[in-house]
């Protein structure tokens, strides 16, 4: 018997069929607002994983293309492009003299190097060019500085030697000046805070509401009505808050928009922090604890986090009260106690009885001076000093605690060298083993750049002596 | 050439000089400027910004005052900036800044044939003519024309002399110099300034 159709024309039909199903299906799901990650085609990175939930957070223009993720970059990251230490910056290769390097490599993309959805070609950092990109332009390094003749271009950002977006952070004058360093440095301690003493310099202070002068419990001015409960008027009157004039209303007293007054809230939450501590949470934001706030996104919560994290704190979100707690404003226990009651990884949980924990104990004892003591954030969230004006800065505490995370070695200068010789320092960041047991014992492995920075210096020093004798 | 007007304003801008204004023209007429002169202009203004810093700042306070150095590594050595760094932050100011400027488009750099970072040796032939023209041609400019990625270009090419002794001594001295025979007077090298033009 003949049939109307051939097995050919069915099966077109049938492909058709299913084509237009998945199409109709895929487009329900997308209407109904379902789970972004069935449209995602391939895992995020680790720098970007808390935003599976929120494509548009990159894909601003659903028909964008390669600005429209550039610009996305650059909502995030223009910050930390800049000098002093970005040697690759975008302007660079601009400069139509450096055209023909462009041939070799798109430098003007973060997408050339970063390309999202690509777990099986992702290296560290979210890059996803192969490990030897240096060669494009440097293929000629080796009649440049000898020391580099042999080194193969997989090497270069062994030890923390080079990476693309801070190569100036340490250059051979650097390493020279840090050449036999002991391992402890005769002095140690870190930068002392000075928000208190550049405050007169900060015009939008409210100078004249709060002046810098210690409070007592009698010139609290919360409203009638409102009685303090002891343990707040005990954490207000011993912290900072209190002895820097920050009175109750500062915080509570709230405009929830421009054109009202403002009215007294029980939770005034982070926006009450920024009004005066706007660097910290600019800084905050641009961290992974952050991130999701400065996206607009609910903050980030503790069991998003790939790294081990204590059961007990799944629950918890990152703001700033996370940390810092309401009325016990206490940076101690910020940090410290407030990193260990989430963070789980092998190196957090051997911090307890490392030697910088014996050192943070000492401190909080009064038996070191302040700022000797090795905290969580004192490697992790380091003093920086941040411009706050054209014309002034203060050192303050980088909450952005990703920034010198990888690679490592940019906690040489934010923090190791505060206390160790350079050598030491490179030869622990550089061991993995001591990082997990949070650097009980000695380095076990041993970075040249030191020795190659002295091997340049006096080969150039020789020629000079070679070239002066034959004069 | 419909963008000298903005290009000149962004020159002085960038160079901290405030607003340049340059007519060439007739009243009545739209004003017009050739590459040349406005390349001659634009070095005018960075080669005395940076005789004002060398001469009033560095050469003063380091030299005559004697209150603080100057370094390569002016940050880390708490220390002023040098001249030829201050001339290269202006161009990578004015790089950066334009880029949000369509209209404003031009670059300039700081070159040598003896360069002490090798990034700062002239790369195409018109740089490499240029330099050793205005070297061994003292006193006169070099112009030409070139393309570089699709784009055609004026370049003009200034020589840059050694005008202090500290010039003279810092190269010499510095450990990656390639020439240590500097005297007072030398050309050490030169501005190059490209502007794109049509063709």
């Amino acid at each position: 018997m003949k049939t109307l159709l051939s097995t050919k024309a069915w099966l077109w039909l049938l492909w058709i069929g299913l084509t237009l199903g998945l199409l109709g299906w895929f487009s329900y799901m997308l209407l109904q607002d379902s789970d972004p990650q069935l449209f995602m085609p391939g895992p995020l990175s680790a720098g970007h994983h808390q935003f599976a939930d929120s494509c548009t957070v990159c894909h601003t223009d659903p028909l964008g293309g390669k600005e429209v993720i550039q610009e996305a970059c650059f909502n995030c990251h223009k910050d930390e492009r800049k000098k002093p230490f970005d040697s690759h910056p975008s302007t660079k290769f601009k400069d139509p003299r450096n055209a023909d390097t462009l041939q070799n490599i798109d430098a003007l993309h973060c997408m050339t190097c970063h390309t999202e959805h690509k777990p099986e070609i992702t290296r560290k950092n979210g890059v996803t060019q192969p490990v030897d990109f240096c060669m494009h332009c440097h293929a000629d390094i080796g009649e440049e500085r000898v020391s580099h003749k042999e080194m193969a271009f997989t090497t270069c950002a062994n030890g923390g030697c080079h990476n693309f977006h801070n190569n100036r952070d340490i250059y051979t004058d650097f390493l020279m000046k840090h050449q036999n360093e002991p391992e402890l440095l005769a002095v140690r301690v870190v930068p002392e805070r000075d928000l208190a003493s550049a405050l007169e310099e900060i015009m939008e202070y409210p100078h004249d509401k709060y002046p810098l002068e210690s409070l007592t419990l009698d010139q609290a001015d919360m409203p009638a009505g409102i009685t303090l409960g002891d343990s707040v008027k005990h954490d207000w009157l011993t912290t900072s808050h209190a002895a820097a004039g920050v009175n109750c209303s500062a915080c509570h007293l709230v405009a929830i928009t421009e054109e009202v007054d403002p009215a007294w809230t029980d939770n005034p939450g982070d926006s009450a922090c920024v009004n005066c501590h706007s660097l910290e949470q600019q800084r905050f934001e641009k961290g992974k604890h952050g991130m999701r706030l400065a996206a607009g996104l609910s903050p980030m919560s503790v069991n998003q986090a790939m790294l081990p994290m204590q059961s007990d704190a799944a629950h918890a979100e990152l703001n700033c009260l996370s940390c810092h707690g309401a009325h016990t404003f206490d940076t101690r226990t910020a940090a410290v106690d407030a990193c260990l009651s989430c963070h789980a990884d092998e190196h957090s949980l051997a911090y307890e009885g490392s030697p910088h924990h014996r050192l943070w104990i000492e401190e909080q004892v009064g038996e070191l001076p302040a700022g000797s003591g090795v905290s969580c954030a004192t490697c992790h969230m380091p003093r920086l000093e941040f411009d706050v004006s054209e014309w002034s800065s203060r050192t303050g505490v980088d909450h952005n605690q990703s920034a010198n995370l990888s690679p490592n070695t940019k906690m040489l200068r934010s923090s190791c060298l505060h206390c160790h010789g350079m050598g030491f320092a490179m030869d622990a960041l550089a061991d993995s083993n001591l990082i997990k047991n949070n650097f009980v014992g000695k380095p076990g492995v041993h970075v040249e750049s030191l020795r190659l920075a002295q091997e340049d210096y006096d080969r150039a020093m020789a020629e000079r002596q070679e070239a002066d004798n034959s004069e | 050439m419909k963008s000298v007007k903005s290009v000149l304003l962004g020159m002085g801008l960038a160079t901290g000089v405030g607003a340049v204004s340059i007519v060439i023209a007739s009243p009545g007429s739209t004003p017009t400027i050739t590459p040349k002169t406005m390349a001659d202009a634009l070095h005018l203004v960075m080669d005395s910004d940076r005789a004002v810093y060398t001469r009033t700042i560095v050469n003063r306070l380091v030299k005559k005052e004697g209150v603080i150095k100057a370094s390569e590594h002016f940050d880390d050595d708490k220390a002023l900036a040098l001249p030829a760094q201050m001339f290269r932050f202006g161009a990578e100011m004015v790089a950066k800044r334009s880029e949000d400027m369509p209209d404003v488009n031009f670059s300039y750099s700081l070159q040598s044939l003896w360069p002490i970072n090798s990034q700062n040796a002239p790369k195409t032939d018109v740089e490499k003519a240029g330099l050793k023209f205005v070297a061994e041609n003292k006193g006169q400019n070099y112009y030409g024309e070139e393309t570089l990625g699709g784009q055609k270009y004026f370049t003009a090419v200034y020589a840059d002399t050694a005008v202090a002794p500290v010039c003279v001594s810092c190269h010499n001295d510095h450990k990656d110099t390639p020439k240590r025979d500097f005297k007072l007077g030398d050309v050490m090298g030169g501005v190059v300034i490209r502007i794109p033009i049509e063709g």
